[in-house]
């Protein structure tokens, strides 16, 4: 975040722009009244799972044989599934899985995919190559497919289904970070860099990568719901989350069986998974909309052209040259980049 | 196109082979006795050095032979070759399902801009990103199989066979994998619409005194199609995944159930097989999108290398 706050100061007003600058941010965010309910719904799932002890009414996993598929209500709120356990109490301890499918498998797959992206970036010629017809192939399979392959291949588990999601995941975050540096890299206060004697391993790190950051955030955010649900959908085939620990997925795969008898334990966990991904779905939506004004896309806050944010050298991921000439001449970042190399220089 | 099935052969193999675990092993279970497990090794071929195996594997592919199975011995190919058409038909299916839904509401959605009937359609379509399908397949056997006994579960039985069970086991599955895809196609869409709408030449053609729908079809979807094909082409393989997921939940023989079964046999040839196929799947699916594309507008050649 300060990074892309500091990216955003332009020529002149630095110090004043950045001293504001989360909490300008933060109510830009908050006109798009949808992202920021989305961003509300997203925090008190967090800290649903962050609190799920103290919340579930019971254990998620004591089996209750006398409470056997008991409907709505009552002592249990959401009714009991087919081993007498609390579905609300599973449902709190089940967003614990979602989440850190979510948020660990992206985070393993920006750690891999942006230093991959920078040096195939950066370096062209063969490595650069290579990686690129590498991640060409990687991203011919389908996106579900690869990962049961990969989640097969590791066995079932958690911390498996993780990995094989950021598997997936890794080339689209490399493939990104890529276009986002062959953008740079030809850009003048790069060149200004590397005429004051800026070595390679500097111009990368502290020029490319800010400068490349925020659609790789953006695209981080989004790619959370996807993740969410491809971990629900592996533990739904049951290469995922292991009973007795409770996770959406599983819960589905459970409450199949039963549809007849208890329609109410497939409700629960899906509606739960639709709300967790809507929420990262509407809250991403509004991270690129101030990152990438031109590509905004959904939610009815009007497009503000005029806004010092939408002419920050730091948006379009897509192919969006024409968006970024009608935001206006884009001030370069220069006098920070500049600034930055000769204090420490 | 050719280096990309390179590479991507080399992924399957790597992946499915170099990782440890035995199928001798797991063929023969625990109690094997090592002279058994040596003889099925060598009957499989995994007692030879990867690369032979490889070479061995690609060099099979070329000739049409894609090994047999670990499970019951038979050959890849043939199964592959049964299950396609089923496959095929789920997603042609989806497929027009999507476009029924998404191109009526992008149009009107984006005509519309910024009134109810637009706040309405997108809702619906981010409502329908969110919901994993293999929710909605089991929710729509409660409520259309279960509850009012309107459509079978399960029940698949081949088009040539029966066409009319055919269609009435494939209308949830391909509904099921349709909606995902109609909310990414109208979302893409209503925007390419609303920035194509915005041009100078859609203000001449309405200067011009040219009717609403002209303007509207002519003009401006023809230009808005572009980005919803790339989309399209991009999400094949979310297609192909979702096929996983219908024809698991409902029973439809076909390449998803295929992998998964493959996957709970350990059957790694079987494997291979289905995902080096669905991955040349998406590559002749992009091919295609590159031919389409020069077909609706002349003026682009190339493919981009930025995008």
């Amino acid at each position: 975040m300060s990074l892309a706050i500091r990216g955003a100061v332009g020529g002149g007003d630095a110090a004043r722009v950045s001293h504001r600058g989360l909490g300008y941010l933060l109510r830009r965010y908050a006109q798009n009244r949808l992202a920021a309910i989305g961003l509300v719904v997203f925090v008190a799932i967090v800290l649903t799972a962050v609190f799920a002890p103290w919340l579930a009414p019971y254990s998620p996993i004591k089996t209750d044989f006398a409470a056997y598929l008991r409907p709505p209500g009552g002592a249990h709120v959401l009714g009991t599934d087919e081993l007498g356990r609390d579905v609300l109490s599973r449902l709190i301890y089940g967003t614990r899985a979602s989440l850190e499918a979510g948020v660990i498998s992206v985070g393993l797959a920006i750690a891999v995919g942006l230093p991959l992206g920078l040096a195939a970036g950066y370096y062209r010629g063969f490595i650069g190559d290579v990686l690129m017809r590498f991640t060409d192939a990687m991203l011919a399979f389908p996106p579900l497919i690869l990962a049961l392959a990969v989640a097969a291949v590791l066995g079932p588990g958690l911390a498996k289904a993780m990995i094989a999601i950021a598997v997936v995941l890794t080339p689209v975050f490399m493939r990104i970070t890529r276009a986002q540096v062959l953008q740079q890299r030809a850009r003048e206060y790069i060149e200004a860099v590397r005429a004051l004697g800026a070595w390679d391993r500097r111009i990368i790190w502290r020029h490319l990568l800010p400068n490349s950051m925020a659609p790789i955030v953006v695209q981080g955010s989004l790619n959370i719901a996807g993740a969410i649900i491809t971990e629900a959908t592996l533990s739904f085939l049951g290469l995922g989350t292991q009973p007795p620990t409770p996770s959406w997925g599983s819960m589905l795969n459970g409450a199949q069986q039963y549809l007849t008898q208890a329609p109410w334990l497939a409700l629960w966990p899906g509606a739960a998974i639709a709300l967790t991904v809507f929420a990262v779905n509407v809250a991403g939506d509004g991270l690129r909309e101030i990152w990438d004004p031109g590509r905004a896309d959904f939610s009815g806050a009007p497009r503000d052209a005029a806004s010092p944010l939408s002419q920050v050298p730091l948006r379009r991921y897509h192919l969006s040259e024409r968006a970024a000439a009608s935001a206006g001449a884009v001030p370069e970042a220069r006098g920070w980049c500049l600034r930055g190399s000769t204090a420490s220089g | 196109m050719i280096p990309v099935l390179f590479f991507v052969s080399l992924i399957i193999f790597v992946l499915i082979n170099v990782i440890p675990g035995d199928p001798a092993r797991v063929l023969l279970g625990e109690e094997a006795t090592p002279e058994a497990l040596a003889t099925l090794r060598h009957v499989l071929g995994t007692d030879r050095p990867l690369p032979v195996q490889y070479a061995r594997w690609i060099g099979g592919m070329v000739e049409g032979n894609f090994g047999k199975s670990f499970k019951d011995n038979t050959p890849v190919l043939p199964t592959l070759l049964q299950k396609i058409p089923v496959t095929a038909e789920l997603t042609v299916l989806a497929l027009c399902i999507a476009w029924l839904i998404a191109i009526p509401a992008g149009i009107v959605a984006a005509w519309r801009q910024r009134t109810l009937t637009d706040y309405g359609a997108s809702a619906a379509a981010l409502i329908g990103l969110s919901v994993p399908n293999f929710w909605l397949g089991i929710m729509a056997i409660y409520l259309f199989a279960v509850h009012l006994h309107w459509l079978p579960a399960s029940g698949w039985v081949p088009l040539t066979e029966d066409a009319s069970r055919n269609l009435r086991a494939m209308v949830m599955p391909a509904c099921v994998l349709g909606l995902v895809l109609a909310a990414v196609v109208m979302r893409q869409l209503r925007s390419s619409m609303i920035e194509v709408l915005s041009a100078d030449f859609v203000r001449t053609a309405k200067a011009k005194g040219l009717g609403g729908r002209v303007v509207l079809i002519r003009h401006t979807l023809r230009n808005a199609v572009i980005p919803v094909i790339t989309v399209m082409g991009i999400q094949m393989g979310t297609l192909l995944g979702g096929a996983v997921i219908t024809e698991t939940i409902f029973a439809v023989p076909g390449l998803g159930q295929l992998a998964v079964n493959s996957i709970y046999n350990r059957d790694s040839p079987m494997l291979e097989g289905v995902v080096m196929f669905s991955a040349l799947s998406i590559l002749l699916v992009n091919l295609l999108v590159d031919i389409v594309y020069s077909l609706i507008d002349p003026r682009i050649k190339l493919s981009e290398e930025l995008s």
